[in-house]
This record gives structure tokens, C-alpha cells and sequence, in this order.
């Protein structure tokens, strides 16, 4: 009954949450309760909706092949058919369930950490809307509805970043979030267009027989380079190299904001994008070899990066882009699987980390150097616990949900690349290193005197607890009940555990721990005379690479000075022309300008002689040309 | 003959003028409401004619027919089809909003409003006309009051307003030149003397049956695309456009901007495309690279304009080159989204010369680099500044990004590198919506905006109807694109027989 209702009612899912963000923004945005209110129970009532889709997937034996879909029409013309739909199959499903889950929670959260800002119905509002773009985006059937949800996305992603709009700083970071997505959204589109044109279809399951009969026929090389630019949609959108410098940014908004945007809503678009995608990557070797190996190179390269920053929220964006590094680099290597589980289990410890960091930021009045802080175990105890279980989790520490899903990447690229494998377990031994050290220079060290920090209020510590508690099981129990099985592209992947590759990393990780606990156990003393020694390896690291700057130049320099260039040749060029046909009819302006004098009369006499001299002009000429034959 | 809709929609903003001539010059307010009423009804009856055209058997609808001048072959001919029907609406719509985005004018109201009304059933006139004569004449009438108004209610700082007014009008006159040649040299050639006549209808068919030959065709398109297309400010002939909009009263700048330019792109598709099919072949590589050339430049010049309206004066001439690309790529789909974008931007366009308009009223200025934070002062104004520029830059849910994404696709088949080129423009546009928006909403607040009013009463208006629209047919597009194509689908044969060769720089 709630089964079947869920499956074929799956377009309420996002269909509640906007209408949330609807009835906010036109009634409710002078009561503050009443709108966060009606946006939990709508996020409550699509993740049970949720919870029904995913319980008919399992009963009902929908999978990867057979989805269960429902089509409309958007708008037609001959030639060009857009549709709007729902596709369930596994893989939307758990993006499902993921993501209005670690919303509702974010919700929840926000009740609590958003009291006393003006603005707190219209952020229910923004996050509605933002979650319901993002679920919209899961169950597309068509290139199309990705694009348009897609999109959505980024807008949000805007608001939101930018929520704080009376901060230069946050104007901007919203600002540079949506221009580097656009970038990728130029090269999305284009692929979008040339698979409409080549294939006269933009439906996933049509494309899925379509592609791979056109690859098979006419080789592979022109659907190469339609894979990549679709492929740059991604490469923005979930923070790739080297588009990835909007997301540190991102860091901005709220505290909420960026659970939000790191675990669910908008960074993994991008590998939801390419999963969804797949029957187009697979059958491309080249694409998949380039997804692999940038997915692995942002991975370390942001590890590196990660290493050095001094704000909690810089450092966990940083190990956002690595693992969604992770999470390309396993769809490059072809295990859907792998990327999906990270997909999930990283949303569940990401967000946990990024409310931990909330909570932080709100007892300490968004002081936000890690080295400011201090010995918060004893003041913040239950956040320092959840705070240390995701650490775990995202080193990869047996039993928890990092390390399952984390090894499951690992055995695929082992599989298929020697170079990769090492790289990513590298990046692996890093994200151990500079998680413990967050954790260690945060909760332990030595108390800052001038700091009194309280532990945060039960509308932030229980959306917490829930998320500890996925991060604890959330590897372990979908490993065990199968999750390959569902979540796959192609034949069924059934990964035992590989315990070469498992204790391996399980001791890479302990091992990242360690060093971070000689260098940073004993105060930061050390970790300054290491980070003079390092010298140029340390400031290129600690200023990101100069990634941001090279862009900056180049926006300054040359898209403003083409600019200015151009509009120099306007005014000079293209007017000057003008100008000087217009001084020479100076004498029809001192005749029109005897007309300015107010009087209607004159105006509609001027109007009427206009229509008389038209016609005469028309009568006489028609005379004679008609007399003088043809032109 | 069954209720007149067209006529109606045409006269009553002339009747609503002429009820104002009998006003006195002090009754502001009444003649305000007057101007209203006229405009409510002709708004409510192109409702009528959009919502209730049967666009499943498409074709010429609420035709009115009257003999008018026999002997030179022109009639009183009124009627819409799919082409149309988008373009009456989008006319009373925003002469509509135009009335109340005006609700502030108190200097010599009277006149204000008499060529406002005049103004815009000069250029309704222009698209339920199926009659050529008809059609120049209501394109004559709109020249006059645009002049006069920007010389008495406009307001400039790079160019004095007389300069923008004599160059505004200096362009229209040459373009109603050559379109005037154009025609004529048409209607000359299509039939034997004795039996010529203005109809469309009849001058389509001289083309289809093979009455004029393709050298003629060609010579002739020349002129009527030079005379569309500087109405269309097609580069280069474009500059009139963010001069004009400056130094035009906010009214003036939305219809201008909003319809008077649509009737370039639609007498492009009306006249050049269907009455001279061999020359629009002949012209449309030119056309499309010059559609090009109209996205990126125009684009890159907005990023670095300072006053507001030269922003969007700039966009304006940006997104009428997709409207270029879209018609050239003469395919099917192309063209309905250029018609669709051409409805879609001038909604958009309206509305953000009404916030534009009612921010400069406020704070007495449009220079970008001295405003900011507005959002802390006018949220209201903010929202309809915001939906605007995101419709500007083409965001899905809202009008502008199904026209577009059609246009792309239409014009990516004939001219693949142009497309290419024409879709970075969503790029540039992105870099100077958002720059506007956040130098001009957001940032820190400014304590000498702090008394400034936000948007009320009339003010709430233009925004209530253009963002309605702006969401509505964003959301549904169908409601849009089904009627557009109930035009444009019939041309099918036609485009068929005109099919551009496919190459890299199309048929260059």
C-alpha cells in the first residue's frame, strides 16, 4: 500500500519540498516557526516517501536494467521532444534516500543554529528549494531535466553561499560558485546539444542502446569528445581540478549550507551525473581514462592542500574535493558500485564533520582557526565524540563506513592501475594526517582562556547523533546485505573484502594518524618548525597552488580588457560612423526639434501629415513604376 | 461578423487617448486611470486571444477583414496566427505594466500618456496587420512618440537625451527607409500592374508560385534586412539600442526594448523569410554571423558598462543575436525558438527596465559603482531586479532558457561553429548579470539609501505581471512553444526546400 503509493507518487518527493518553498516565499516569510515548521514536515513526509521508494525497489525487484519510469511530455515541436519523468531504478533510489535524509537532518539542525537571524523563514525557504532541485535531479529521465534541476542547483548554491550578502567576501564566494559551474555547464551543454542532434533523443534509456550501437559502428573517437564535454559539467559541479576553486569558497554560508552542499546536494551531482550517464562512459575507454586519472590527481592534489589550512571549514572543503576525487577516480575505473558507496557513506560522515564544525563555530562565535581553538573536548564533549567518529570514518578505520566503501575504490583501482592504486592510497595515508590533526589541534591541546564554549542544544546534537550513528554502520551493513548487487552498472559485484588491500590501508591510515599525533600532540611548536623547513612546498600549499590567483589574473587582464577593447571600438568605430551621418543630417534635427513644444495638436498633426506623405509616396510611386515597367 | 478582439485591442488604447486630450492638464491621477483602463482592456483581450488561439488547427484566427484603399490593392486585414499571436500579447502586456511603471511621471502627464497609448497601438498595429500598407503605417506612428518622449521624460549621462532620441530616431527612419524600399520593390514586382495588392497573404504565395525570380529575391531581402535588422540592432547596427534605452523614460526603454525591437525579428520571419525565401537563403549566413557577432561582443561590452540601463541596453543587443541564429538556422526549431525568445526576452527586458526605472527614481542615480546593498533597503525590488537578471542569463524554471536551449539546438545543425560560439555567450552573460547583481543588490548596506522607498502601490504592478509571466511559461513552456509552433510548423515545406548546406561555417 505505502509501497506502491511511494513508487508511483515518486515525483512528490521533490514535488513537497518546493511547494514548501513556494508557500514560504509568498505567505509565510513573516513567521519564522510556521516556515520551518512546514519545510521539516515537507522534507519528512518526501523522505518517507523515500524510505517507500527504496522498500518497493528491493520488494518489486526493480534494477539497474529494469527501471521503473514515468514519462510526460515538457514541450514539443517536430524534431524536438522534451520530457519530464521519473526513472527509480537502484541507483536513484539511494540518492533518494540519501538525500532527503541528510536534508530533513540539516533542517532539523538549522532550527537551532539559524534562531535570531533575520532572515531565518527565507533560509528554510532557499533550503527547500534546494533540496527539492537536487531530488528532482535524481529521478530525471532525460538529459534535459538533469539539466534544468542541474541548474537549480547552482542557483541555490548561490543564494545560499551568498546568504550573508551584507559580506563582500560572501557575495563573491556565491558569485564564483556560480560563474566556475557555468564554465562547466558551457561544455555540458554543448555535449547535451550533440547528443540531441546525433541522436534525436536525450533520454537515458534510449542513449544507453543508442550510444554504445554508434561507438560499436563508427569507433570511438568522436564520442570521446562528447563524453568530455559532458564530463566538464561534473568536472565544476563536484570540484575537480582544476575548476575546483569555487567550493573552499563555498564555506561562506551558513554552517548548514555547506553540510548541505558537501554531502547532498550539489557536489555529488556531478558523480550522480556520470553514474547516471555510464552506458555512455563505459563503452569509452579514453573518457574513462581521463575521469580516472583527474578524479585521482584532484584527489591528492587537494590532500596536499588540505594539509596546511587553518580554518576547520577550508580543511574539511579541501577533503571534499579529495574524496569526490575518490568517487570519480572509482567511476573512471568502472566500478559504479564503489563510487556510489562512497557517494553515501562520505555524505553521512561529510555532513556529520561539517554540523561538528557548525557546532564549533556556534560556541565560539565563528572563530573558525583551528589553532584558535583548543582543548574543546572537555567543554563540547559529545561533539568531540561524534567529531572523532567521523574522523575514523573518513580515514577508513575498520569498522566504520569509510573504510568499506573507501575499499571498495581502492580493489577497483588496484584492478586496473598500479600508479592509481598508489595514488589513491596515498591520498589515503593524507586525509588520515590532516583529519587528525583537525582533531587533535581542535578538541585537545591547550584551552584558550578567553573562550567560555558550551555544548550546542539537542536541535543540532540530534541530527548528530543520527549521522554518528550511520557513520558507524552505514559501510558495514549495506557490504553485508548486498549492496553491489542493487547499486551496479553491468554484471553483478560481488567484492569480498580483499585483505591484502584492507590491511594495507587500514594501516596507512593508522599510520597518517601517527605522524599527526608526533607532530601535533605535543602543541604546535613542531608543526611551525616543520612548516619552515618545508619552505616553498608549505606557501604553495598553504595558498592553494595559486590555482585562484591565475584565474584572477586572467579575468582581470583579459576577459576586462577584451572588454574594454571592444567597447573602445564601439564608441570610436561603430559610432564614430554614426556620428558623422548624423552631423550631416543636423538639419532634420532642426526641424524635428521645432516639434518639442508640449502641444498634442502639433503632435498629431505631425502624426497625420507622416501618414499622409506615406501614402502620397506609396500612391505616386506605385504610378510610376507601374508606368516604367519593372525594376 | 463576430466581436472585433484585434480592433479592440488596437483602438482602445487610441480611444483611451483620446478620452485624455478632453482631460485637464492637472488631472494627473484621472489620467492615469484612464491610461490603465484602456490598457487593462486591451491586456485582458490578448489574454483572450493567446490563451483561446486553437493551436491545434493554427493558421489566421480572429480575422477581421474591411476594404479600405481597393485601388492600391491595401486593406483593413487584422488576424493572428502562432507568430503573432505570442507578440499581441506580449505588446499589451507590456504597455500594460508600462502604465504603472509610469505611475510616477508628474511632469505633463497628459502628453506623456496620450504618446505612451499612441506608442503602443502603433506597434500592436504592426503585428495584427496582414496587410502590408497597415503594417508601415502602424510602424510609422511609433517613431514619433518615442522621439518626443526621450527629448521631454528621458534622462542620460554619457550622451545628452537629444542626441539619444535624434540617434534612436535617425536609425528607425533609416530603417524604415530601406524596409520601405524593400516593400516596395515587392510589392512592384509580385503582380502585374492593376492587380497588386498588400496582402501578405497574397505576396506569400507570389513567392511560393515562383513570381520573382531569385536575383530580385536576393536584392531585395538586402533591403529588408538591413531595415529589420537595425530595428533588431543586429551588429553593426546596433548602437542606437543602449544609447536609446538610457536616454529613454522607463516606459519607453520597455516597450522599445520589450516589443518595438520584436518587430525586426518578426518581420524578418514575416516579410523576409516568407516573401522572399531565395534571398533569406541567400542572406542568412550573413545574418547568423552577424547574430554571432551581436552575442559575444555586445556581451563583452556589457561587462565593463557602469550605468544600468547601458547593461542591459548592451544585453538587449546581446540576446537579439540569438534571435538572429535562431532565424537563420532556418530550421524549424530554430525559428520557433527564436519567436519564443523573442517573447521571452521581452518580458524580461520590461522587467528590468521597470526595476531599473523605479531604483533610478528612488536613489536618483544608475551609476553601478554608487549603489549597493540594495537588498537591505528594497528586498522587494531586489526579487524583481534578481528574477530579471536570472531569466537574463538563461536559468531553467524561468522564460528564457527553453527559447534558448531550442535556438541551440536549431542552430547547431546549420551552423555548427557559430552555435558553438553563440553558447559562450551563456558564459559572458552569466560574468555581467552576476556582476550587476552584486554591485548593485548586495554588499554591505549603505546608510544613504536608508529612507529610500521600496516597491508599493502601482509600483507592485509591473513586477506581479512580468514575473508571472516570467515563471509561468518558464515552468510550462508548452504554453508558449504550442502556439509558436502552430506557426512555424507550416513553414516546414518551405524550409525544407531552403536547406542550408551543412558546414563548418554553414553556408558562408
Amino acid at each position: 500500500m505505502w509501497v506502491d503509493f511511494s513508487l508511483h507518487h515518486a515525483w512528490l518527493i521533490p514535488l513537497l519540498p518546493a511547494l514548501a518553498f513556494a508557500i514560504i516565499s509568498f505567505f509565510l516569510l513573516r513567521s519564522p516557526q510556521l516556515a520551518s515548521r512546514l519545510a521539516i514536515a515537507a522534507m519528512g513526509s518526501a523522505f518517507l516517501i523515500a524510505l517507500g521508494v527504496g522498500w518497493a525497489v528491493v520488494s518489486k525487484g526493480i534494477t539497474v536494467e529494469a527501471p521503473f519510469v514515468m514519462k510526460t511530455v515538457w514541450f514539443s515541436m517536430p524534431g524536438l521532444v522534451a520530457g519530464m519523468g521519473v526513472l527509480i531504478d537502484p541507483i536513484a533510489a539511494m540518492m533518494l534516500f540519501v538525500v532527503s535524509l541528510i536534508s530533513l537532518l540539516v533542517l532539523i539542525y538549522s532550527t537551532g543554529y539559524m534562531t535570531g537571524d533575520p532572515g531565518y523563514a527565507r533560509f528554510f525557504a532557499f533550503m527547500s528549494l534546494f533540496a527539492a532541485s537536487m531530488l528532482a535531479m535524481v529521478i530525471a529521465t532525460n538529459f534535459l531535466q538533469l539539466f534544468v534541476f542541474w541548474e537549480l542547483v547552482g542557483l541555490c548554491s548561490y543564494l545560499l553561499i551568498g546568504w550573508y550578502f551584507h559580506k563582500i567576501s560572501a557575495r563573491e564566494a556565491g558569485k564564483k560558485a556560480f560563474m566556475t559551474t557555468r564554465i562547466g555547464d558551457f561544455g555540458l551543454l554543448l555535449g547535451i546539444l550533440f547528443l540531441q542532434i546525433a541522436f534525436g533523443t536525450l533520454d537515458f534509456g534510449e542513449l544507453a542502446v543508442k550510444v554504445p550501437a554508434y561507438v560499436s559502428q563508427n569507433g570511438a573517437a568522436l564520442m570521446t569528445c562528447v563524453a568530455l564535454l559532458l564530463f566538464a559539467g561534473p568536472v565544476a559541479k563536484s570540484g575537480q581540478f582544476p575548476l575546483h576553486v569555487w567550493l573552499p569558497d563555498a564555506m561562506e554560508g551558513p554552517t548548514p549550507v555547506s553540510a548541505l552542499i558537501h554531502a547532498a546536494t550539489m557536489v555529488v551531482a556531478g558523480v550522480y551525473l556520470v553514474a547516471r550517464a555510464f552506458a555512455i562512459f563505459s563503452v569509452l575507454p579514453g573518457a574513462m581514462t581521463v575521469i580516472a586519472w583527474l578524479g585521482c590527481f584532484t584527489a591528492l592534489f587537494a590532500a596536499c592542500i588540505a594539509l596546511t589550512q587553518r580554518e576547520i571549514k577550508r580543511i574539511l572543503a579541501f577533503s571534499t574535493i579529495s574524496q569526490l576525487g575518490y568517487m570519480m577516480l572509482a567511476l573512471g575505473v568502472g566500478s559504479l558500485t564503489a563510487s556510489m558507496f562512497h557517494l553515501m557513506t562520505h555524505a553521512f560522515f561529510k555532513a556529520l564533520l561539517f554540523l561538528g564544525a557548525g557546532s564549533i563555530l556556534h560556541a565560539l562565535h565563528d572563530k573558525a582557526d583551528i589553532f584558535e581553538m583548543g582543548g574543546l573536548r572537555k567543554s563540547m564533549p559529545a561533539t568531540c565524540a561524534m567529531m572523532g567518529i567521523a574522523v575514523l570514518a573518513i580515514a577508513g578505520i575498520p569498522p566504520f563506513a569509510g573504510f568499506f566503501s573507501k575499499d571498495e575504490i581502492l580493489v577497483a583501482a588496484a584492478h586496473v592501475s598500479t600508479p592509481l592504486y598508489i595514488g589513491a592510497s596515498f591520498t589515503a595515508f593524507l586525509t588520515a594526517f590532516y583529519m587528525a590533526r583537525l582533531f587533535l589541534v581542535a578538541f585537545f591541546g591547550e584551552e584558550n582562556p578567553h573562550d567560555h564554549p558550551h555544548e550546542s542544544g539537542m536541535s543540532m546534537l540530534f541530527p548528530m547523533g543520527v549521522l554518528a550513528v550511520l557513520s558507524i554502520f552505514a559501510g558495514a551493513v549495506p557490504f553485508a546485505l548486498g549492496f553491489g548487487d542493487w547499486v551496479r552498472f553491468g554484471p553483478a559485484h560481488h567484492a569480498g573484502i580483499d585483505w591484502g588491500i584492507a590491511s594495507a590501508s587500514t594501516l596507512i591510515a593508522l599510520a597518517g594518524f601517527s605522524l599527526a599525533w608526533l607532530i601535533y600532540g605535543g602543541g604546535a611548536k613542531r608543526s611551525d618548525a616543520i612548516a619552515k623547513q618545508a619552505g616553498v612546498l608549505y606557501s604553495l600549499s598553504l595558498n592553494k597552488f595559486y590555482v585562484d590567483e591565475l584565474y584572477q589574473w586572467f579575468n582581470r587582464n583579459i576577459v576586462t580588457g577584451l572588454a574594454r577593447v571592444l567597447y573602445w571600438v564601439d564608441l570610436n568605430v561603430v559610432d564614430g560612423i554614426v556620428d558623422g551621418a548624423a552631423q550631416k543630417s543636423g538639419a532634420v534635427g532642426a526641424i524635428l526639434r521645432r516639434f518639442q513644444t508640449g502641444q498634442t495638436q502639433q503632435y498629431a498633426a505631425v502624426m497625420l501629415i507622416a501618414t499622409v506623405m506615406l501614402a502620397l509616396i506609396l500612391a505616386f510611386s506605385a504610378g510610376a513604376v507601374a508606368g516604367g515597367g519593372k525594376i | 461578423m463576430s466581436f472585433p478582439v484585434l480592433s479592440t485591442i488596437l483602438f482602445a488604447p487610441i480611444v483611451g487617448a483620446a478620452a485624455i486630450t478632453f482631460l485637464p492638464t492637472t488631472a494627473g491621477s484621472s489620467i492615469k486611470k484612464v491610461s490603465a483602463a484602456a490598457m487593462g482592456i486591451s491586456f485582458l483581450l490578448s489574454l483572450m486571444v493567446f490563451f483561446g488561439y486553437d493551436w491545434h488547427s493554427g493558421g489566421m484566427q480572429f480575422v477581421e477583414e474591411l476594404a479600405w484603399l481597393p485601388e492600391m490593392g491595401a486593406a483593413y486585414s487584422l488576424g493572428v496566427d502562432g507568430l503573432s499571436a505570442p507578440m499581441i500579447l506580449l505588446t499589451a502586456l507590456i504597455g500594460f505594466a508600462g502604465v504603472f511603471a509610469s505611475w510616477r511621471v508628474d511632469e505633463r502627464p497628459k502628453e506623456f500618456f496620450i504618446l505612451f497609448l499612441l506608442l503602443v497601438a502603433g506597434v500592436a498595429g504592426t503585428f495584427v496587420a496582414r496587410d502590408l500598407f497597415l503594417f508601415l503605417l502602424c510602424y510609422e506612428v511609433v517613431v514619433i512618440p518615442i522621439y518626443i518622449m526621450i527629448i521631454l521624460w528621458g534622462s542620460s549621462k554619457r550622451v545628452t537625451k537629444e542626441y539619444a532620441a535624434m540617434k534612436l530616431t535617425i536609425y528607425l527612419l533609416l530603417g524604415s527607409a530601406f524596409l520601405l524600399a524593400g516593400i516596395l520593390m515587392l510589392y512592384l514586382n509580385a503582380y502585374p500592374a492593376g492587380t497588386r495588392t498588400f496582402s501578405m497573404q497574397a505576396l506569400t504565395q507570389a513567392a511560393a508560385g515562383g513570381a520573382l525570380s531569385p536575383e530580385f529575391q536576393k536584392f531585395a531581402f538586402f533591403f529588408v534586412m538591413l531595415g529589420f535588422g537595425s530595428l533588431l540592432s543586429m551588429w553593426p547596427f546596433h548602437s542606437w539600442s543602449p544609447d536609446g534605452y538610457a536616454g529613454a523614460p522607463t516606459a519607453v526603454s520597455m516597450v522599445h526594448a520589450g516589443v518595438l525591437k520584436k518587430i525586426g525579428g518578426y518581420g524578418l520571419i514575416r516579410i523576409g523569410l516568407l516573401m522572399l525565401p531565395l534571398g533569406f537563403k541567400f542572406w542568412a549566413p550573413l545574418i547568423a554571423a552577424f547574430g554571432v557577432a551581436n552575442v559575444a561582443y555586445a556581451a563583452f561590452i556589457a561587462l565593463v558598462q557602469k550605468d544600468m540601463k547601458y547593461v542591459v541596453g548592451y544585453s538587449s543587443v546581446s540576446h537579439m543575436g540569438y534571435v538572429l541564429i535562431g532565424i537563420a538556422a532556418a530550421d524549424v526549431i530554430g525559428i520557433n525558438g527564436a519567436v519564443a525568445n523573442m517573447f521571452a526576452h521581452g518580458v524580461m527586458a520590461a522587467l528590468f527596465f521597470a526595476m531599473i526605472g523605479h531604483i533610478y527614481h528612488a536613489t536618483h542615480t544608475r551609476h553601478i559603482p554608487d549603489l549597493g546593498g540594495l537588498a537591505h533597503q528594497m528586498p522587494r525590488a531586489t526579487v524583481g531586479f534578481f528574477l530579471a537578471g536570472m531569466a537574463s542569463l538563461g536559468l531553467p524554471g524561468l522564460i528564457s532558457f527553453v527559447p534558448e536551449f531550442t535556438i541551440f539546438v536549431g542552430s547547431f545543425k546549420a551552423f555548427p561553429l557559430f552555435a558553438v560560439l553563440a553558447i559562450a555567450g551563456i558564459i559572458l552573460t552569466a560574468l555581467y548579470v552576476l556582476r550587476v547583481l552584486a554591485d548593485v543588490l548586495f554588499g554591505p548596506r549603505r546608510s544613504e539609501w536608508d529612507g529610500v522607498h521600496d516597491l508599493h502601490g502601482a509600483d507592485w504592478v509591473p513586477l506581479v505581471v512580468l514575473g508571472s509571466f516570467l515563471i509561468g511559461f518558464g515552468l510550462f513552456p508548452s504554453l508558449l512553444m504550442n502556439v509558436v509552433n502552430s506557426g512555424i510548423e507550416p513553414l516546414m515545406p518551405l524550409l525544407a526546400k531552403l536547406k542550408l548546406a551543412a558546414t563548418l561555417w554553414g553556408g558562408l
